[in-house]
C-alpha cells in the first residue's frame, strides 16, 4: 500500500529526513518510536505533503502512484490521514461542518454524490458512539477551547468519519488519560480492517499495548535504524534510547 | 467573445469590471457655481432645490476634508473630478423597451432582474447608471399601496412637499465635508415613502454603477417609513476597473416614524483597485438614520469592494424604545483600506443597540472598526451591545479597534466584546489534510466566521455575499 525508499527531506535548508525506507502492506499496524526531534513529525508531514518541506531524494508510492506529487487535499482524498501531534482550532467552523464539508470533497473527488443529511447524521452519531464523544461536543467549533485530551479524541473522531486507507497518528496518546488513551485505543482497533493500515507514532509502549502493532521501527536523526516486533518497544521502555545510539554509532 | 470578458476572465479577480459604451452626456471637469447651476437645471429642479445645493456648496468651501481615520491616500484634487455624467437619454422611459439595449445588457451582464416578468424574484429595483436613475421597475404595483419608489430628482419634482420636508433632516447639508459636498452636487439616487401602517410587500433595491471615467458619483438615498411601516431595503454597487480613483460619496438618510421599521442592506462591490493597490474607487459615504417611538432601524452591510471605505451607519434612538442595529462584516485585500463601523446614539429611554461588526483583512490591507455608543442624560435604561470581531489572513495585513464610549445615564447598560483570529498556513493545512482545498476552506471559515451577519441578509442576497468573499479572499493565504 505504501512504500517509501530512501526519502530525503529538508526544511529551511537543514536535512531532517535522511534516507527512509518502510514498506506498510493493508491490515497492519506500524509504530515509529525514536527520541525528541528525531524527524518523525516530519515524516508524517511530507507523507501528508504540507509545504515548507523540501524533498531532495526517494521515492514514495501509495496505491501504485507517486504519492509526492499529490497536492496535500489529494492526498487526502487518496484515504491518507493524519492525526496532528498539535491539533489546529478553527474558529467559526463547527466539527459537523466541518466533517460535512470533508466528506463531501472527498466524495466528489471520486464523482460520488454529496451524503444525504440523514446519512451523514446517522454517521455522525455512530462515530461519536465509538470513540465516545459526547455529540454535543461536534456542535462547538473545531477544537476551539478544547482541552489537549479532547483535541485528540477529536482527531480520532474525524479520522473514524472519514475511514482512511491509511491513518497516521502522530503522538495521538500524549495528553490523554488512562481512560482516554483506552477508548481512542478501542477506536482505531475497531477500524482496523484487512484493507487498512495504521502507522502509530508515539513515545509510549503504553499505547502500544491497547493497538497491538505488527511492527515497531525506531526513527533515531532521520533514519529508520531499528526494525522489529511489539517485543522492541518493550525493550525500549526498560532501557532506553542509549544502546540504539551506541549501535548506531559504532 | 468582446474585449472586456476576457479582460475579466484574465484578470480573474474583479468580475464587474467591463466598460458600457453608450452615449454620454458629460460636463467639463471642475466644481463652481455654474456646474451646480447647470445640474439642477439639467434635472429641472424647483428653486428651493437649487438655493439648498448653493447653500451646501458655500459650506463646502470653507471644509476642510477630515483626516483622523486610519486611511492614507494622496491629496483629492476636487477640480479634477467631473460632476456630471449621464446616459444620453432625454426623453423619461415608460417601459423597459424603452430603456438603452446596453445599459439593459450592462445590468444583465451584473445579473440584475431589471425585467418586470422576473417577478418572482419579487425585488423592485431602480438602476442607477453614473449619474442618472436609468430606470424603476415595479412601480406600478406599489403604487397601487401607495408606496412611492423613483429616483431622487424625480422625488424632487413630484413630491417636493415630502423631499422639503425630510432631505437633510437626518443629515443635514453642513454635516461633514463629504456629505456637504454631496449636498451640492447631488446626481441621483433613490427615493422612498411607505404610507402609514403599510408593509412593502416585497424588497426593495437600487442598483448603483459607476461607468464612466473620471467621474464622480454622488448619490442621495431618501427612505421614510411613515408610522407603522415596514420596508426592507437592498442596495448594491460595482464600477469598472480603471486605473485612476474614482470618488463616490453618497448620502443616505433614514427615516423610522413612531412604530415603523427599516430594514437597509448593502452589499458593496465597488471596484478595489488591482493587486498592487492601483486605481479603485475612494468610497466616502454618510449613512444615518433616526427612529420615533417603538421604532427600529437595522443597517446590514457587506463590504468588499472599493479602495478606501469611510463609512459610519448611524441611528439616531430618539424615540423611546426605538432599536438600532448594525450588522457588518468589512473585506479588505491587497491594498485597500478601511474605516467603518456605527454611531448609536440613545437619546429616548429605553433604547436599545446592537453592533456586530467582522472585519476581514488580507494581503497588505488595513481593516479599521471605529465605533461610538452614546448615552444621553435622559436615556434610562438604554442598552448596547458590541461584538467586534478580527480576522486576519497573513501577517502583513492589518486589524484596528476604535471603540469610543460616551455615557451620560447611569442606568445604561453597555457591553463590549472584541476577539482577533488568524487564519495561517497551519489552518489551511489542516483543512487541506481533510480533503478540503484551500479555495474552499477559506470560504468555510470565512462564511461561519461571518454567519451572524449573513443570516441578516435576504436570501438570494446572503448567497451572493458568500461567493463575493469567497472571491475577494482567492489566494490571499499561503
Ligand atoms: N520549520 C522548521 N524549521 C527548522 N527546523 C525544523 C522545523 N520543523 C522541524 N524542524 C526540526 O526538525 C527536527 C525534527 O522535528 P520533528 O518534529 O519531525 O521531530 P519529532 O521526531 O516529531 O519529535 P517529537 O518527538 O518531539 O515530536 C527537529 O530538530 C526540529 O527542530
Ligand atoms: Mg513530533
Amino acid at each position: 500500500m505504501l512504500s517509501i525508499k530512501n526519502l530525503k527531506a529538508k526544511i529551511e535548508e537543514k536535512e531532517i529526513l535522511k534516507g527512509i525506507n518502510l514498506e506498510v502492506k493493508p491490515g497492519e499496524v506500524h509504530a515509529i518510536m525514536g527520541p525528541n526531534g528525531s524527524g518523525k513529525s516530519t515524516l508524517a508531514s511530507v507523507l501528508t505533503g504540507r509545504e515548507g518541506y523540501e524533498v531532495t531524494g526517494g521515492e514514495v508510492i501509495y496505491d501504485g502512484k507517486n504519492l509526492l506529487e499529490l497536492s496535500a487535499e489529494d492526498r487526502s482524498r487518496e484515504g491518507i490521514f493524519l492525526a496532528f501531534q498539535y491539533p489546529i482550532e478553527i474558529p467559526g467552523v463547527t466539527t459537523t461542518n466541518f466533517m460535512k464539508t470533508a466528506l463531501n470533497e472527498i466524495r466528489k473527488s471520486k464523482g460520488q454524490p454529496p451524503m444525504t443529511a440523514g446519512e451523514f447524521l446517522k454517521r455522525l452519531k455512530d462515530k461519536a458512539a465509538l470513540v465516545e464523544l459526547d455529540p454535543e461536543m461536534t456542535k462547538r467549533y473545531v477544537n476551539v477551547g478544547f482541552s489537549g485530551g479532547e483535541k485528540k479524541r477529536n482527531e480520532i473522531f474525524q479520522m473514524a468519519m472519514l475511514e482512511p486507507k491509511l491513518g497516521i497518528l502522530d503522538e495521538t496518546d500524549s495528553g490523554l488519560d488512562i481512560d482516554a488513551l483506552r477508548i481512542v485505543a478501542n477506536g482505531v482497533n475497531k477500524l482496523r480492517n484487512k484493507d487498512n493500515a495504521f502507522i502509530v507514532i508515539t513515545h509510549y509502549q503504553r499505547l502500544l499495548d491497547y493497538i497491538v502493532p505488527d511492527f515497531v521501527h525506531v526513527l533515531y536523526k532521520g533514519r529508520i535504524v531499528k526494525s522489529g516486533t511489539k517485543e522492541l518497544a518493550l525493550q525500549l521502555e526498560d532501557e532506553g534510547y542509549d544502546w540504539i545510539k551506541e549501535e548506531v554509532a559504532s | 467573445m468582446n474585449d472586456d470578458i476576457i479582460l475579466n476572465k484574465i484578470s480573474g479577480d474583479y468580475e464587474w469590471g467591463f466598460t458600457t459604451d453608450i452615449d454620454m452626456e458629460t460636463l467639463p471637469k471642475g466644481l463652481n457655481e455654474d456646474v451646480i447651476k447647470f445640474i439642477s437645471r439639467k434635472k429641472n429642479e424647483p428653486a428651493f432645490m437649487l438655493e439648498w445645493r448653493l447653500k451646501a456648496y458655500k459650506h463646502w468651501l470653507t471644509l476642510e476634508e477630515p483626516d483622523w481615520a486610519n486611511i492614507h491616500h494622496p491629496p483629492i484634487n476636487y477640480q479634477d473630478v467631473i460632476y456630471y455624467a449621464a446616459p444620453k437619454t432625454e426623453k423619461k422611459l415608460n417601459s423597459l423597451e424603452e430603456l438603452d439595449p446596453k445599459i439593459k445588457e450592462t445590468y444583465e451582464k451584473l445579473g440584475i432582474p431589471l425585467v418586470e416578468q422576473q417577478f418572482l424574484a419579487g425585488v423592485a429595483v431602480d438602476a442607477v447608471m453614473d449619474s442618472v436613475s436609468v430606470i424603476t421597475t415595479y412601480r406600478e404595483k406599489l403604487s397601487d399601496l401607495g408606496i412611492i419608489f423613483c429616483s431622487i430628482s424625480e422625488a424632487v419634482k413630484e413630491h417636493p412637499e415630502l423631499v422639503k420636508k425630510y432631505l437633510g433632516s437626518v443629515v443635514p447639508y453642513s454635516d461633514n465635508f463629504f456629505a456637504t459636498l454631496n449636498s451640492a452636487v447631488f446626481s441621483d439616487g433613490s427615493f422612498v415613502y411607505i404610507p402609514k401602517g403599510v408593509r412593502c410587500p416585497m424588497e426593495l433595491s437600487t442598483y448603483f454603477r459607476i461607468n464612466a471615467a473620471n467621474t464622480g458619483q454622488f448619490e442621495r438615498t431618501l427612505i421614510i417609513a411613515d408610522e407603522g411601516a415596514y420596508v426592507s431595503y437592498l442596495e448594491g454597487c460595482t464600477a469598472p476597473m480603471r486605473d485612476e480613483n474614482q470618488l463616490h460619496a453618497a448620502v443616505v438618510e433614514l427615516i423610522a416614524l413612531d412604530n415603523a421599521e427599516i430594514k437597509y442592506s448593502t452589499v458593496q462591490n465597488w471596484y478595489p483597485g488591482d493587486k498592487d493597490g492601483k486605481g479603485g474607487i475612494y468610497n466616502f459615504v454618510t449613512k444615518r438614520g433616526i427612529c420615533g417611538e417603538n421604532a427600529k432601524i437595522s443597517w446590514t452591510q457587506v463590504e468588499t469592494g472599493s479602495a478606501i471605505t469611510w463609512k459610519y451607519p448611524s441611528v439616531i434612538l430618539k424615540g423611546d424604545n426605538s432599536i438600532g442595529e448594525f450588522y457588518s462584516v468589512a473585506l479588505t485585500n491587497n491594498y485597500q483600506q478601511a474605516d467603518t463601523g456605527t454611531k448609536m446614539i440613545h437619546i429616548g429611554k429605553n433604547t436599545k443597540s446592537r453592533i456586530v461588526s467582522k472585519g476581514i483583512s488580507a494581503g497588505f490591507s488595513q481593516n479599521s472598526y471605529r465605533g461610538l455608543v452614546r448615552v444621553g442624560k435622559n436615556a434610562v435604561n438604554a442598552r448596547n451591545f458590541s461584538q467586534c470581531d478580527s480576522l486576519l489572513m497573513g501577517d502583513k495585513c492589518g486589524a484596528h479597534t476604535f471603540p469610543y464610549f460616551d455615557i451620560k445615564n447611569k442606568k445604561a447598560t453597555v457591553e463590549h466584546e472584541a476577539t482577533t483570529s488568524k487564519i495561517g498556513e497551519d489552518i489551511i493545512f489542516y483543512c487541506n489534510q481533510r480533503g478540503i482545498s484551500e479555495e474552499d476552506a477559506v470560504a468555510l471559515i470565512v462564511n461561519g466566521y461571518a454567519k451572524e451577519v449573513l443570516n441578516q441578509l435576504p436570501m438570494e442576497f446572503a448567497v451572493e455575499a458568500q461567493k463575493l468573499l469567497a472571491i475577494s479572499l482567492e489566494g490571499s493565504v499561503g
